[in-house]
């Protein structure tokens, strides 16, 4: 049943329940359970708004502001992802969460072979500042802030961010934008880095330095715990990592020599909601808490405000099954519900045919609607942290920050999350468990509705007949040659001199420790493309070879 | 069947299908190694060894760009460990060096252990005749890394190549384990690491050791193995590493010691095929034989005991051959 | 000689998409099920999953694609494979496939299909059907 681990006796009684994160739940709960734990109200809860932040970040949370929901937008061509960005506008969307495509995100250009296929196929396509102009067109960029969701060349895009506003007339201290940036989750999960660990890291370094000294409104980072348990972690593991490669990231910036105080207040994080409910209520709650606890006590973070664990607590993609699509939007539903439980500031939700395809208009609304009924339907919003007290909770919420603990102090063994990732031992754990999970949920172990367990069925219905009618995004060619020739046509017509020079200092830069990112602005507006400013990258970082996983 | 001509030109295709044949045993295959077998002899041999973790991958990776600059050809054997539970393996070795997979001059070449203790696989050494065959300058053999007791490549490589990281228990545990008679060449890889002179200390100092043990019973011309620092990460001290391995090739063909290689090569080579082939033959005898099925049915019989039966059995055998 | 026909299997990844976890368990369950795995790595080009295939000399190539490319990736593969000789590979694919596609994967010779959530023993049974 679920995620978690079930043991039951011959009467189908559940006899022992063990969560992903390691943790063994009792039939019941009492008040013995909270003493035994050393639990008191004001150590460990507080009211809500106050440290260490369990219950709530604000005092009055939903009842003064129902969550952010964020929409993941990015089509094809800059033209089209303008028009959408104009309609979310109108809709009164405040803030844009920009989508690139696989390209982009790994700092080729159109018409790099490798490129091939992919223009414009999961998010918009952006070789040059023409083209960030093109999709920002009349967009009010000192209103509206925009996610930009890429990583391994994200100060790339915070500079052309920050050149197109320049080219319309906002200054940098106007603009607001939160690039996801988080590389090292990416050497975990997602995949899509491109330099070594300690490059990618510098770069990370830099924008956050960049933030802090020229960009007052921007959010440097983004740190994605989702992505790490996608790929296999549990959920005490995704909080336990993310810290981590928080502490890398600052501790890089420190070795700058600016303060903690000065920048932490602008992480955020994203966290995913797949799994058990209470695991998952119980894993924010404790995380909220070791945040704050964590910046106080190691980082020496004295104002309020910057201990808040800010961040999207949404998703749900690993959760999602291929069989059976329609129940996704039942699973998403009860996925959120844990999240509006634990007081989530910002969410999103995956849409139900996400297994197949990217949204499509159709289930991109079905997932918001899900989240209007929670809060405007169903009473999500009626009282602050409904749960506290709760003997089960609170149990649970102590057990998960231990746990969260221990998986951290075992980073720590290892030489810390740099040096984790570039030996492989985050990878090969985290897949190994990937593994289990899977074989435990094909055996029958754990249990998701509609998947048949291979021990049940002698005969499972062919692939052909599990056919389902979701409806699929189709790819446009036509992106690929329009990129193409608006990259034939840029070449031809910008200051071949001010692009060499530029890139030139800004290799310089690289070489050194020269902070890149006003480097790469100037590149920017000598209408260098992202492939070029990547290349000097690589040409002077190099590629990373990633550590066997097995 | 791949043609032998085809694999004297180099032909990777050629060249890896007949791998595959010999790694599968395939007695056919033996016939086409015959005849390449006066072609080999040419290449230069490396073995690269250690325990898990120290960056033998990385450190090929490397190599080989170093040795593509210089332009020789190069091949690669990279061993990786095959599950005792399943015989299954995951071979992730030219994970590492897959920036190089299209370089028509390289040609990399996975292979699972199979069972075989020693750190290479039953058929490392065919492969490695195959690829001498086909031209390549310098063969890289990156043995399975399962920690101690991978003797076997200095039965194979001419020139061995140790790797080892700073504050992993040099000295005297590896004096124990035998480790420092095999080696030609120390690498102390991951050198940006706070302990690496203190490691190269105890390395040279074990080597000193060693060699004054050597001198009394080889009499011969005498090769310090040097101790080269690697990092192998940032690519620094692999130049070093190479010309390192070269000299110590050239130090071989200098003395005539490579004709003395050779020939241990060779004898090693021949009894270990003499046990592959005889155990060929037992296994069609068992296959084909009735008087092998009549013991086994007595054995089941209980008209016979199990070791009556083997005995019987060997002897029947030599009388037929 | 004692001879092992064990199946040697290339797992690659072709193009730019960085979703491995699906191509790493699927790696694993495939060594369990004792086959030889050989695994490519992220980020790959065609040309370097031919020349992989043609060192390593497999008798699969099997390509996990979660971008939604896999129409035209392996219609080019499938023509580069022939161009290299090395018809004799059988290629199956795996990933984010939706079923409609499947009928037209087959029709330009992919040997087998695999989407994902189907179970590592179907993956298993139907890779071993190859080669009977």
């Amino acid at each position: 049943m679920g995620v978690a681990k079930y043991t039951k006796d011959e009467k189908g009684a559940i006899k022992e329940v063990i969560y992903q994160s390691g943790i063994k739940v009792k039939p019941v709960y009492g008040p013995e359970d909270l003493e035994k734990a050393g639990f008191t109200y004001e150590q460990d809860l507080g009211a809500p708004g106050d440290y260490p932040f369990t219950r709530s970040l604000h005092p009055q949370s939903y009842r003064s502001r129902a969550w952010t929901t964020r929409q993941y937008t990015g089509f094809g061509t800059p033209e089209e992802t303008n028009k959408r960005f104009k309609l979310m506008i109108a809709n009164g969307q405040n803030g844009l969460n920009v989508a690139f495509d696989l390209p982009t995100q790994m700092g080729y250009d159109s018409d790099h072979p490798l490129a091939e296929g992919e223009v414009g196929r999961v998010g918009m396509a952006i070789d040059s500042l023409k083209d960030f102009e093109t999709a920002f067109a009349e967009i009010p960029l000192d209103r509206i802030g925009s996610g930009l969701t890429i990583n391994g060349v994200a100060t790339i895009m915070m500079a052309m961010y920050q050149a197109t506003a320049e080219k319309f007339g906002y200054s940098k201290d106007q603009i607001s934008t939160t690039p996801q940036n988080d590389i090292l989750k990416e050497m975990i999960g997602r995949g899509a880095w491109i330099f070594p660990v300690e490059h990618g890291v510098r770069l990370v370094g830099d924008s956050i330095e960049y933030a802090v000294k020229e960009l007052p409104k921007s959010n440097p980072v983004s740190i994605c715990g989702y992505h790490i348990r996608e790929s296999g972690a549990t959920p005490a593991q995704e909080i336990a990592y993310a810290f981590e490669i928080a502490k890398a990231y600052i501790d890089t910036v420190t070795a700058r020599g600016i303060k903690p105080e000065d920048f932490v207040g602008r992480f955020s994080f994203n966290f995913n909601v797949y799994g058990n409910l209470w695991e998952q209520i119980a894993k924010f709650r404790a995380a909220r808490k070791l945040w704050a606890k964590m910046l106080k006590t190691e980082y020496g973070v004295t104002d309020k405000k910057k201990l808040f664990l800010r961040g999207l607590f949404g998703g749900g993609g690993s959760g999602l099954t291929k069989e059976q699509p329609e129940n996704n939007i039942m699973r998403s539903a009860y996925y959120a519900l844990g999240a509006a439980l634990s007081g989530a500031q910002t969410t999103a939700l995956c849409s139900f045919d996400e297994a197949y395809t990217i949204p499509t208009p159709r289930s991109a609304l079905l997932s918001l609607r899900t989240l209007e009924i929670l809060m405007d339907e169903v009473g999500l919003r009626d009282t602050v942290d409904p749960l506290a007290g709760s003997y089960f909770i609170e149990t649970l919420t102590l057990e998960m920050e231990e746990k969260i603990i221990e998986e951290m102090e075992e980073v720590q063994k290892w030489g810390g999350m740099t040096k984790s990732i570039s030996e492989g031992f985050i990878q090969r754990k985290v897949s190994r468990q990937a593994y289990e999970y899977e074989k435990g949920l094909q055996s029958g172990e754990y249990r998701k509705v509609g998947i048949v367990p291979t021990s049940e069925s002698g005969n499972r219905p062919e692939q052909e007949t599990q056919k389902t009618d979701v409806e699929l995004h189709e790819y446009n060619q036509e992106w690929a040659e329009k990129s193409k020739v608006n990259l034939i046509e840029l070449r031809r017509t910008r200051n071949d001199k001010d692009v060499s020079d530029s890139l030139k200092a800004l290799e310089k830069a690289a070489r050194g420790t020269d902070n890149v990112m006003p480097y790469l602005v100037t590149c920017c507006h000598a209408y260098a493309t992202v492939g070029e400013m990547a290349g000097v990258f690589r040409d002077v970082f190099g590629e990373w070879n990633e550590p066997e996983f097995y | 069947m791949p043609e032998i001509v085809a694999i004297l030109q180099g032909n990777q295709r050629a060249g890896a299908r007949m791998i595959r044949l010999l790694e599968q045993g395939k007695l056919e295959a033996l016939t086409l190694l015959k005849q390449l077998y006066p072609h080999s002899g040419n290449a230069f041999i490396i073995g690269i060894t250690g325990s898990p973790g120290v960056g033998k991958s990385t450190l090929i990776d490397d190599l080989i760009t170093v040795f593509r600059k210089q332009s020789k050809r190069v091949a690669v054997i990279a061993v990786d460990p095959s599950s005792p539970f399943s015989g299954g393996a995951i071979l992730g070795d030219r994970l590492r060096m897959q920036r190089h997979a299209t370089d028509k001059n390289v040609f990399i070449r996975s292979m699972a252990s199979r069972g075989q203790t020693g750190g290479l696989s039953r058929a490392t050494k065919d492969a490695a005749i195959v690829m001498d065959a086909m031209g390549y300058d310098i063969i890289l053999i990156e043995t399975v890394g399962a920690g101690q007791g991978e003797f076997d490549i200095a039965t194979l490589a001419h020139s061995t190549g140790i790797v080892r990281i700073p504050g992993t228990g040099d000295g005297i545990q590896a004096v124990k384990a035998g480790i420092l008679e095999t080696g030609d060449v120390y690498i102390v890889n991951k050198c940006d690491r706070p302990d690496v002179d203190a490691s190269v200390h105890a390395l040279t100092m074990m080597i000193g050791m060693q060699n004054m043990g050597r001198q009394t019973s080889h009499p011969s011309p005498k090769w310090t193995p040097p101790v080269v620092k690697t990092n192998a990460l940032k690519g620094t001290g692999v130049d070093e590493l190479a010309d390192t391995f070269l000299s110590h090739f050239d130090f071989l063909k200098k003395h005539n010691l490579t004709d003395q290689t050779k020939r241990n090569q060779e004898t090693l080579y021949f009894k270990s095929l003499l046990k592959d082939l005889t155990l060929a033959k037992i296994h069609s005898f068992m296959e084909t034989s009735p008087a092998y099925k009549s013991v086994l049915k007595r054995i089941q019989t209980h008209e016979m005991d199990p070791i009556s039966a083997a005995e019987h059995v060997v002897n029947t055998m030599i009388i037929l051959k | 000689m004692e001879t092992t026909n064990k199946i040697r299997v290339l797992i690659a990844k072709p193009g730019l998409d960085g979703h491995d976890k699906g191509a790493k368990i699927v790696a694993l369950a495939l060594r369990d099920a004792g086959m030889e795995v050989i695994y490519s790595g992220l980020h790959q080009t065609l040309n370097q999953i031919i020349q992989t295939a043609t060192q390593e000399a497999v008798d699969v190539i099997g390509l996990s694609i979660m971008s939604g490319a896999h129409l035209p990736i392996c219609k080019r593969l499938i023509t580069m494979m022939k161009e290299q000789g090395l018809d004799d590979i059988r290629l199956i694919v795996g990933g984010v496939i939706p079923y409609q596609d499947i009928p037209e994967l087959k029709e330009m010779g992919v040997a087998a299909v695999f989407p994902g959530g189907i179970s590592f023993e179907d993956i298993i049974t139907g890779m071993n059907k190859l080669f009977e």
